[in-house]
């Protein structure tokens, strides 16, 4: 079996399709506004148990439950932003990334008061299935993981290139000054953004919350496997994130299967580290 | 109806960055002129066009746009009551197309409504877009920058378009070409404000002008009073 080389690799390429969902947002605020949100991660695992809740209490299967969570944490994203960032930027460059890192401690410990500190996973029918591609068979929740990601990025491709406020949304990305000259009012297009930032973050955590089990500390796990894809592909190319985040997955299952689940993140920061020592703008950055 | 001013400026102070950059600055743009804005590098010409713009707000004094009181409004307001501003350096979006820059132009919800017309018609004046359209801004050469950064502001359905720099680092046939399209702009009934360096060509092409230096009007005048000054001609002509 450690000769088989295809089974690794495809299911790093899948999970990566999921890993460039998870950097989606982060690339995304940091783009629009300049901040490095510590938050991110732990962001995403609230979306991870807002799924969770959705279904133990509920009953609802989590794919349809995202009709709830997604537009609840778009809320919570435009309130952050609204009354935490847009303030915090006033004051000066630091207090944006202070109050990120005030928010994730403080998502942290409002999901071990909630939800315990116990590990928790989202168990649906289809999250134990499995299926079969080039005589290997392999989990389906790989599968399902790989093509919420491509769509969820084209949706949003196309959204930006295509919609006024997506636009308007590249464009403050990209000249700030010139887009308040547009016309565009660019503090609304910022909580948009942190809102949009948070839809992602809610399917990459539900996702997620399928594939692997989650703690309430798992949001540094997550925001670690966010900023790899970003520093491999560069920041500000949603092509650069997603193959960023494919990258990434195959980093890791490669090494896995070579040298032992316990290297697997070893090797993925060690490479990370020669990157940006050597290609700080990232693989396909400017 | 004629006589009145399109934009009326009284006595406005700005403080920029800690220190007051204009000073008791009055000034005023009447409908359908070239008004061009002369003065040194430091003059305080692009502030002046970013407190027109809603960037910065005066600390004292008005700013009236056709009768309204537009000091205290916020740049997307201002845009929307339609002065546009083309800014120096162009400032295009570069990883956007031609049309993606052109469309952000028509960005406010009064400028959508004249999308298409008002399409055709920077494509009248610059048929070189329509051929251009699918390339990135960063791409093209200064000049073409400059037509797409005129287009763009023409894309916002403006009563009064300010360019900053109008041909600032631009090859001298270019810069011909821009004076021509200026002309063209205010035969389409658009005001036009703009600051110049080329003083010589200013004071041949524009209707009036005021000269600038650290925060203050200094002279102002029709470009033909202006021309005949006798300072004017020392300072800028070298007779």
């Amino acid at each position: 079996m450690s000769g088989d080389i295809l089974t690794p690799i495809l299911m790093g390429v899948m999970l990566g399709g999921l890993y460039a969902l998870t950097a989606l947002g982060l690339s995304m605020v940091f783009g629009v506004m300049r901040l490095i949100n510590l938050a991110h991660g732990d962001l995403v695992v609230l979306g991870a148990y807002g799924s969770y809740a959705v279904l133990t209490m509920l009953g609802i299967d989590p794919i349809l439950g995202l009709v709830i969570t997604v537009p609840l944490m778009f809320c919570i994203g435009i309130l952050i932003q609204k009354y935490l960032m847009s303030k915090a930027v006033t004051i000066g460059a630091e207090a944006p990334l202070i109050i990120a890192f005030g928010l994730s401690l403080i998502i942290q410990n409002a999901n071990q008061i909630m939800f315990s500190p116990q590990s928790r996973g989202i168990n649906t029918a289809y999250s134990q299935m499995s299926f079969h591609i080039f005589g290997r068979q392999l989990p389906l929740i790989y599968l399902l993981d790989f093509i919420v990601g491509v769509v969820v990025m084209l949706i949003m491709q196309e959204f930006l290139k295509r919609t006024y406020m997506g636009r308007a949304i590249s464009a403050a990305a990209q000249d700030t000054r010139a887009s308040k000259l547009m016309g565009i009012n660019t503090k609304r297009i910022y909580y948009y953004a942190f809102g949009i930032a948070m839809i992602s973050a809610a399917i990459a955590g539900t996702f997620l919350g399928m594939t692997f089990p989650f703690t309430p500390t798992s949001g540094t796990t997550f925001l670690t496997i966010a900023f790899g894809a970003v520093i491999i592909g560069g920041l500000g190319s949603m092509m650069g994130t997603f193959l960023g985040g494919i990258i990434l997955g195959v980093v890791q299952t490669l090494s896995a299967h070579f040298l032992g689940a316990n290297a697997q993140m070893l090797v993925l920061y060690v490479i990370i580290l020669i990157l940006l020592a050597f290609r700080p703008q990232g693989l396909f950055g400017r | 109806m004629q006589s009145e001013p399109i934009l009326k400026i009284q006595n406005i102070d700005v403080f920029h960055g800690g220190f007051q950059a204009i000073w008791d600055l009055s000034m005023e743009v009447r409908h359908g002129e070239a008004c061009a804005l002369i003065g040194a590098n430091t003059a305080g010409k692009s502030t002046l066009l970013d407190t027109i713009n809603g960037v910065n707000h005066p600390s004292k004094g008005s700013i009236t746009f056709m009768g309204e009181d537009i000091s205290r409004l916020e740049p997307f307001e201002i845009v929307d009551l339609g002065i546009t501003q083309v800014p120096e350096g162009r400032r295009l979006f570069p990883e956007m197309t031609v049309m993606d820059n052109l469309i952000m132009g028509s960005y406010t919800p009064n400028a959508r409504k004249h999308k298409d017309k008002n399409l055709q018609r920077v494509f009248d004046l610059f048929p070189k877009l329509k051929d251009r359209q699918k390339q990135l801004a960063k791409t093209m050469s200064g000049g073409e920058q400059q037509m797409v950064a005129i287009g763009r502001g023409l894309m916002a359905n403006p009563k009064l378009i300010m360019i900053d720099e109008m041909s600032l680092g631009l090859a001298p046939i270019i810069v011909d070409e821009i004076f021509k399209t200026l002309h063209k702009i205010k035969a389409q009934g658009v005001t036009v404000l703009f600051v110049e360096q080329n003083v010589v060509k200013t004071l041949k092409e524009a209707d009036r002008a005021y000269i600038i230096e650290t925060g203050k009007i200094t002279l102002s005048g029709t470009a033909l009073e202006l021309r005949d000054n006798e300072d004017v001609r020392k300072a800028y002509f070298g007779v």
